[in-house]
């Protein structure tokens, strides 16, 4: 390809041959030394992230920050609606979105051939997983809330998440699809199987560790979401548990939010404290995910 | 994917069980079209009913945006400039540190010190872009900005504080996919480049980037695109104050930080500033579709593939 460009040795004035070596292996040592320049400072960047936060969050974690109600009062501020909030939002997206998103994968990688139709479908899906997720929420703002009529509920938000994370549900559960090889299929066709018993039953198995990676990494995704939230409607001052389909809600990122915007700085510590607790929920369900893999993946061997 | 036909199985008539469950699965593929379609009609219509309000063409060639203060005046370009300041200081920061850091882990790194930077990268990945905006709020503009740059130069909210946290974010996303492209080129091709030699750094440079280009360019595109639709970082780093301006050190407000604003307000529904929300999102929709389409298109035409 590059073989013109490729560096030749060329005559020195006096016709000697100088590759002049040394200088091209110094250049070549300042680059690789920036390169553990980059790496040393996306290494300290995230240091400094996890430091601030947990430097400012950690003195308001308490058992009263985990069980209380928002407040005037930083002293007696707590989370607990938005921790409900939260967990019912992210709850109900998987539940919807991992139907959804599994059948659709199943549909492109095994119903569908090879057209147009299915290319399409398939570029679909990788434009709709580049829309900024603050569209979804005009979307979901416009069709749940207003058209639909489900108001400003938690459904709303569950409804408006599950399009926010379809996206990486489908191409998930594609790749493990995709991963299963050929050889399972015929075999259960020669086995005389069914379209639909050799993708249950030879497909499915083999690909659901990375099916339920997938939708787990997704929840992880799901619990830090917070613009599409915003739109439809979780930022409110709420002090009594949510109800999945009435009332106000709130969740923990649009509780951040709040607090992070006021003022007084004993709110950006309760900020802080609120994002310690979305941190470990992401970390929780990401350990889950590794876990599932491993522990679903035990049994399949080719 | 290999189905046969000749692989159906030998019963004539398919049971309707089948044909239900082919159906149910289909139905499942077709909420992803249902939404792009529903996300461009809500758009478009509603859009449409603001351009029966403000004309397109102060809307697209308008400087000043006031959405809040009488006069109103809504000329995009102001929000469309925060955007893109924020969005160009995002990829100048993010496409050194995340091409020199494809290149340390698809060139120069053992699989052990993979196994630790490739978790960190991913850790950022996935850190609530929230999460980026009260550190930029709280510690990068306090504690390292405004001691550099001079209390008075910098204020609270700033172009060069969000596109700082944003090129951060976007960082593993042009790592990820450009490291992909660089491990993607055979060996055979590194090694006739040595055995001409060629020091690895040379090597790096003329034969490994040239044949990733493709994969680099498209993952630069993704993260352009990325940055442009990036909402809450920017609205907590950013600030609100609409301005045409090209200088990283002042407030700006973005088109996201815009929608944003006005869904947290007691906005009217049927007021123009809520019709103007729907206005900015369709320009925003169409910024980032025609970026990913670019992104897509420069995969599929300067693909290289090696045998």
């Amino acid at each position: 390809m590059t073989t013109s460009s490729a560096p030749v040795p060329t005559a020195g004035a006096a016709g000697h041959f100088e590759p002049a070596l040394a200088r091209r292996r110094l250049i070549g040592t300042i680059f690789y030394g920036a390169c553990l320049a980059s790496i040393f400072i996306l290494l300290l960047s995230l240091f400094l992230i996890l430091w601030d936060v947990l430097s400012q969050g950690v003195p308001w974690l308490d058992a009263q920050f985990l069980t209380g109600v928002p407040s005037r009062k930083p002293e007696q501020a707590g989370i607990f609606p938005a921790l409900i909030g939260t967990i019912e939002v992210v709850v109900i997206t998987a539940l919807l979105a991992f139907p959804i998103g599994v059948g659709s994968a199943l549909y492109l990688a095994e119903y569908a051939g090879n057209g147009r139709v299915t290319r399409a479908l398939r570029t679909n899906i990788s434009n709709l997983s580049g829309v900024p997720s603050v569209i979804y929420g005009i979307f979901g703002l416009a069709l749940f809330v207003r058209v639909v009529g489900f108001g400003f509920t938690v459904f709303s938000g569950a409804l408006t998440l599950t399009l926010v994370i379809l996206p990486i549900v489908i191409i998930a559960s594609m790749e493990a699809i995709k991963a299963v090889p050929d050889a399972q299929r015929e075999g259960a066709y020669a086995l005389g199987a069914s379209r639909w018993q050799m993708v249950r039953q030879a497909v499915v198995p083999a690909a659901a560790p990375g099916m339920m990676t997938g939708i787990i990494l997704a929840m992880a995704r799901a619990i830090g979401e917070t613009a599409p939230l915003i739109l439809v409607g979780a930022f409110t001052f709420v002090t009594f548990l949510p109800q999945p389909l009435n009332g106000s809600y709130t969740v923990l990122p649009i509780q951040v939010l709040d607090w992070a915007t006021r003022p007084q700085a004993d709110f950006h510590g309760l900020a802080a404290a609120a994002i310690i607790v979305i941190l470990v929920l992401m970390f929780v369900l990401n350990g889950l995910a590794i876990f599932v893999r491993a522990r679903l993946s035990r049994h399949i061997q080719w | 994917m290999i189905v046969p036909t000749t692989g159906r199985p030998l019963t004539r008539r398919r049971p309707a069980s089948e044909r239900i469950i082919e159906i149910l699965l289909f139905l499942a593929a077709a909420v992803g079209v249902v939404t792009t379609i529903g996300i461009i009609v809500v758009l478009a219509y509603e859009t449409l009913q603001f351009f029966s309000l403000v004309s397109p063409i102060d809307f697209f060639t308008g400087t000043t945006w006031s959405a809040s203060i009488k006069p109103y005046t809504f000329g995009v370009l102001a929000l469309v400039s925060g955007t893109l300041l924020v969005a160009a200081i995002a990829v100048i920061i993010a496409v050194p540190l995340g091409l020199l850091a494809a290149v340390l882990l698809s060139e120069y790194s053992s699989s052990r010190v993979r196994s630790i930077i490739k978790p960190a990268l991913e850790t950022i990945a996935g850190i609530p872009t929230i999460v980026l905006g009260f550190f930029a709020l709280y510690f990068l503009t306090p504690n390292i900005l405004k001691p550099i740059i001079g209390d008075d130069n910098i204020g609270t909210f700033s172009a060069l504080a969000a596109g700082i946290v944003v090129g951060i974010l976007v960082t593993p996303l042009i790592a990820s996919i450009s490291e992909d492209s660089m491990r993607a080129v055979p060996r055979g091709m590194r090694e006739g480049a040595y055995a001409m030699g060629a020091t690895k750094f040379e090597v790096v440079r003329k034969v490994v980037f040239p044949a990733a280009l493709s994969g680099i360019m498209a993952s630069i595109i993704l993260a352009a695109s990325r940055a442009i639709g990036e909402t809450m970082a920017v609205v907590l780093a950013g600030g609100t104050k609409p301005q045409f301006t090209a200088n990283p050190l002042e407030s700006v407000q973005t088109m996201t930080a815009f929608i944003i604003q006005i869904s947290l307000g007691d906005t009217p529904q049927d007021s123009i500033q809520f019709k103007a929300l729907f206005a900015v999102a369709g320009t925003l929709f169409a910024m980032t579709l025609i970026l990913n389409l670019i992104s897509n298109w420069v995969v599929a035409r300067y693909r290289t593939s090696y045998e």
